[in-house]
C-alpha cells in the first residue's frame, strides 16, 4: 500500500501537477500554499487570532462557499429553464415532477437567502472588530460594491420563478424606480427635463423602463433579469471577490491588534 | 407539510381556546409589537444593552434568552395566525436572521467587554494575545475553512429536502396579491414608505446608504479598536452601527416580514390578517398646521409660499445646523477631520437622523410631510 503511494508521488503525471512533498514540513507547507492558484490567495502564514471562529466568525469564508453552491445549483437549473414568459412557470413546475430527489431549485433558494445573511453578518463583523480602518478602506469599499451586487444577484432570481410572488415583489422594487429624481416620471424634477413643451421623461422612456425594458414587468424583464442573473451579475462578483481576497492578503491579512 | 409539522406540535385545525394566561400573553405580544411600541422598545433594548453590557454579556444571559425564545415559539406555534406566517418556507431564514444576529451581537458585545476589562488592567485583548502567533495556513487554515464547509453543506442538504421551494400561481398582471411585498431583505426599505415617499424611501436613502458605508473608513479617524472587539474606545461608531444595521435594517425587516400584512396594515403576531383592517389615514401636512392651526388663515395658492415653512425648517435643518455644531459644540471634531469630511460626515448623519425624528413626529403629532408639493412629486 506505502508502495502505491509512493510510487503514485514519485510518477511523471503527480510531479507535473504537485511541485511540493507531502505538507508537513515548513517548507513544503509554504509551497502548498504558494505553489496553488487558489490557494494562494491565502497568505502563508496567518495570525491565530485571526482564524479564530469566534473572531471572524467565518461569515466571509461562508458567503464565497454560498457563492460557489449557487453557480454550480445555478448552472444545473439552468438546463431546465427557459426565460420566456410562457416558459418560465412551466420549467420551474417541472423540476418539481420530473427531477426525482430534486433539490437542486431548493440549494439555490435556500442558498441565495442565507448568501445574504452572510454577507450582512460579514460586513457587521468587519465593522465590529474595526478592520476598515487603514490600511483596509480600499477593500471595505470594494466589499460594499459586493453586498450591492449580492443584492441584485437575489433580486434579479427572484423574478424568474415567473409566479405572482416573483413577478409583484419585482413591481413593487422597481415602482420605486418611477419616483428616482429628475429621471424617473413620478419623480421630482423630472417635469423640468423638457424642452420646447416637449417632456423628455415620461412612462415609456424613465429609468424603470430601462430597467424592464417595458411599462410592466413582462417579457422583457424577464429576459433582461434573466441575463443579468446569469451572466453579467456573477462574472462582475467573481471578478471583485478575487481582488477582495487578493486585498485580505495584501493588507497583511485578516486584520489583528498591531 | 405545513399542517402536518402543525399538528405535531399541537396547533393548526379547529381554533384552540386560550386559558386566561395564553390569552394575556397573546394579547400583551399584539400589543407590544404594534409599529410605534416596537420601535420605541426596540430602542429602548439597544440603548439599555449597551449600557449595561456588563450584564448583558454574560452567558447565562443569552442562554436563558434563547430557552425564553424557543419556549415562547413553540406556545406561539398552537396559534393558527402565528402559524400561518411563521412555517411559510420563506420565512425560514428571517427567522434564522433573527436568531444569528441575536447571537452574534452578543458575542462581539462579550468579547468587547472582556477586552475592555483587560485593557484596563493593561493586559493585551484576546485577540492580542493570540495574533503574535502565527500558524501556517496549510494546514491550520484550510482545515478549518474544510470542516465548516463540510459541516455547512450537510445542514444545506438536509434544509433543501426538508422543505420544498414554494411556487405560487403562474403570473397574472392583472391580479394584484395583497399584500405585495418587495424581497423580505428590502423590507426595512418599503417600511420606510409609511413615513417617506418614493423617491426618498426608494431611491434617495438607500444611495446615501451605499454612499455612507464606503465613506466610513474615510470619515471614522479613530485609530484604535483596529482587529479586535472593543465599545469604549470606539463607543460612537458601534453604537452608531448598532442601531443603524440592527434596528432601522434588520428589526425592520422582521417587520415588515410578520407583522404586515393586507395594506400593509399591522397586525399582531396572534392576529388574523384581515383584508378588510383599514388603518385611519389622519396624517396633517405641516403646511397645514402652520397656516390653517397657527395663523387661522387659508392655505396659500402658490406652493412655495404654502410650503415656505417646511422649507424653511429643512433648510435650517441641513445648512444651519453644520455649521452651527461645527462652531460650537464639535469644534474640535472639525479641528480632527477637516471641513470636507466633517460636512460630507454632517450631512449623511442629519439623514440618518431624519428618519426616526420623522418617525417621531407622525406618531406624536400625526405630521404628513414637512414639504407636500404634490405638484412636482416634491414631498418630504
Ligand atoms: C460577496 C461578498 C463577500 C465575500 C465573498 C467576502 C469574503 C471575504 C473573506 C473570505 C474575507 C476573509 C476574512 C473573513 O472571512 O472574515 C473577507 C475579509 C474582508 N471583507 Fe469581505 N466578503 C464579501 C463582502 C464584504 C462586504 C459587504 C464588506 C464590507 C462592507 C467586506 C469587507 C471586508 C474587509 C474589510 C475584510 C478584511 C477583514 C479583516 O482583515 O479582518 N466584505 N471577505
Amino acid at each position: 500500500m506505502t508502495k502505491l503511494f509512493t510510487y503514485i508521488r514519485e510518477s511523471q503525471i503527480w510531479k507535473s501537477i504537485f511541485r511540493h512533498g507531502y505538507p508537513d514540513t515548513p517548507r513544503n507547507r509554504t509551497l502548498a500554499v504558494l505553489s496553488n492558484v487558489f490557494l494562494h490567495l491565502h497568505p502563508v502564514k496567518v495570525r491565530r487570532s485571526g482564524i479564530r471562529l469566534s473572531y471572524t466568525w467565518c461569515m466571509g469564508g461562508l458567503t464565497f462557499f454560498l457563492f460557489l453552491i449557487l453557480t454550480l445549483t445555478g448552472l444545473l437549473l439552468m438546463f431546465y429553464y427557459r426565460p420566456t414568459a410562457d416558459k418560465a412557470y412551466e420549467d420551474i413546475f417541472a423540476l418539481r415532477e420530473h427531477v426525482p430527489i430534486g433539490v437542486m431549485r431548493e440549494m439555490h433558494r435556500w442558498g441565495a437567502h442565507l448568501m445574504v445573511i452572510s454577507v450582512w453578518l460579514h460586513m457587521y463583523r468587519v465593522f465590529l472588530t474595526g478592520s476598515y480602518k487603514p490600511p483596509r478602506e480600499f477593500n471595505w469599499n470594494v466589499g460594499v460594491i459586493l453586498l450591492v451586487l449580492t443584492l441584485l444577484l437575489s433580486f434579479t432570481g427572484y423574478l424568474l420563478p415567473w409566479d405572482q410572488l416573483a413577478v409583484w415583489a419585482i413591481t413593487v422594487g422597481t415602482n420605486m424606480a418611477r419616483a428616482t429624481p429628475f429621471l424617473g416620471h413620478e419623480g421630482p424634477g423630472a417635469a423640468l427635463v423638457s424642452f420646447g413643451g416637449i417632456d423628455f421623461i415620461h412612462a415609456g422612456d424613465d429609468v424603470r423602463f430601462g430597467l424592464l425594458a417595458g411599462r410592466f414587468v413582462g417579457e422583457g424583464a424577464l429576459l433582461r433579469f434573466y441575463v443579468l442573473h446569469c451572466v453579467g451579475f456573477p462574472l462582475i462578483a467573481a471578478t471583485l471577490m478575487a481582488v477582495h481576497f487578493w486585498r485580505v492578503r495584501k493588507d497583511g491579512g485578516i486584520s489583528g491588534p498591531l | 407539510m405545513h399542517l402536518a409539522l402543525a399538528t405535531l406540535l399541537g396547533g393548526g385545525g379547529a381554533p384552540v381556546h386560550d386559558g386566561p394566561i395564553a390569552a394575556g400573553l397573546k394579547n400583551f405580544s399584539n400589543w407590544l409589537t404594534e409599529p410605534t411600541r416596537y420601535s420605541v422598545a426596540s430602542i429602548l433594548a439597544v440603548v439599555g444593552i449597551l449600557y449595561f453590557r456588563k450584564f448583558f454579556a454574560q452567558v447565562w444571559v443569552i442562554t436563558a434568552f434563547f430557552a425564553l425564545s424557543t419556549a415562547y415559539f413553540v406556545f406561539a406555534f398552537q396559534d393558527p395566525n402565528f402559524n400561518a406566517i411563521i412555517t411559510k418556507p420563506d420565512n425560514v431564514p428571517i427567522v434564522i436572521l433573527f436568531a444569528t444576529v441575536i447571537f452574534f451581537s452578543w458575542l462581539a458585545l462579550r468579547r468587547a467587554v472582556i477586552n475592555d476589562e483587560r485593557t484596563k488592567r493593561g493586559e493585551p485583548t484576546l485577540e492580542g494575545e493570540l495574533a503574535k502567533q502565527k500558524v501556517f495556513t496549510w494546514p491550520d487554515l484550510v482545515y478549518t475553512e474544510l470542516i465548516c464547509l463540510i459541516l455547512f453543506t450537510a445542514g444545506m442538504v438536509v434544509w433543501s429536502i426538508l422543505i420544498t421551494a414554494p411556487i405560487e400561481e403562474p403570473a397574472a398582471t392583472a391580479r394584484t396579491p395583497n399584500p405585495s411585498k418587495a424581497p423580505w431583505y428590502f423590507l426595512g426599505l418599503q417600511e420606510l414608505l409609511v413615513y417617506f415617499d418614493p423617491w426618498l424611501a426608494g431611491v434617495l436613502l438607500p444611495s446615501f446608504i451605499i454612499v455612507g458605508l464606503c465613506a466610513i473608513p474615510y470619515l471614522d479617524l479613530n485609530p484604535k479598536g483596529n482587529g479586535y472587539y472593543t465599545f469604549e474606545e470606539r463607543p460612537f461608531a458601534i453604537a452608531f452601527f448598532w442601531v443603524g444595521f440592527l434596528l432601522f435594517w434588520v428589526s425592520f425587516v422582521i417587520l415588515g416580514t410578520f407583522l404586515r400584512g393586507p395594506n400593509w396594515s399591522f397586525f399582531g403576531p396572534f392576529e388574523f390578517w384581515d383584508l378588510h383592517k383599514l388603518e385611519p389615514m389622519v396624517n396633517v401636512d405641516l403646511s397645514t398646521y402652520f397656516w390653517v392651526e397657527l395663523m387661522d388663515k387659508p392655505r396659500p395658492d402658490n406652493p412655495f409660499v404654502r410650503e415656505a415653512p417646511g422649507i424653511v425648517a429643512l433648510i435650517g435643518y441641513f445648512l444651519v445646523l453644520p455649521p452651527l455644531f461645527g462652531k460650537t459644540v464639535m469644534k474640535k471634531l472639525v479641528e480632527e477631520m477637516g471641513m470636507v469630511r466633517f460636512n460630507v460626515f454632517m450631512h449623511l448623519f442629519l439623514w440618518f437622523v431624519l428618519i426616526p425624528v420623522k418617525m417621531g413626529l407622525r406618531w406624536t403629532v400625526d405630521l404628513k410631510y414637512f414639504i407636500g408639493m404634490p405638484e412636482y412629486f416634491f414631498n418630504v
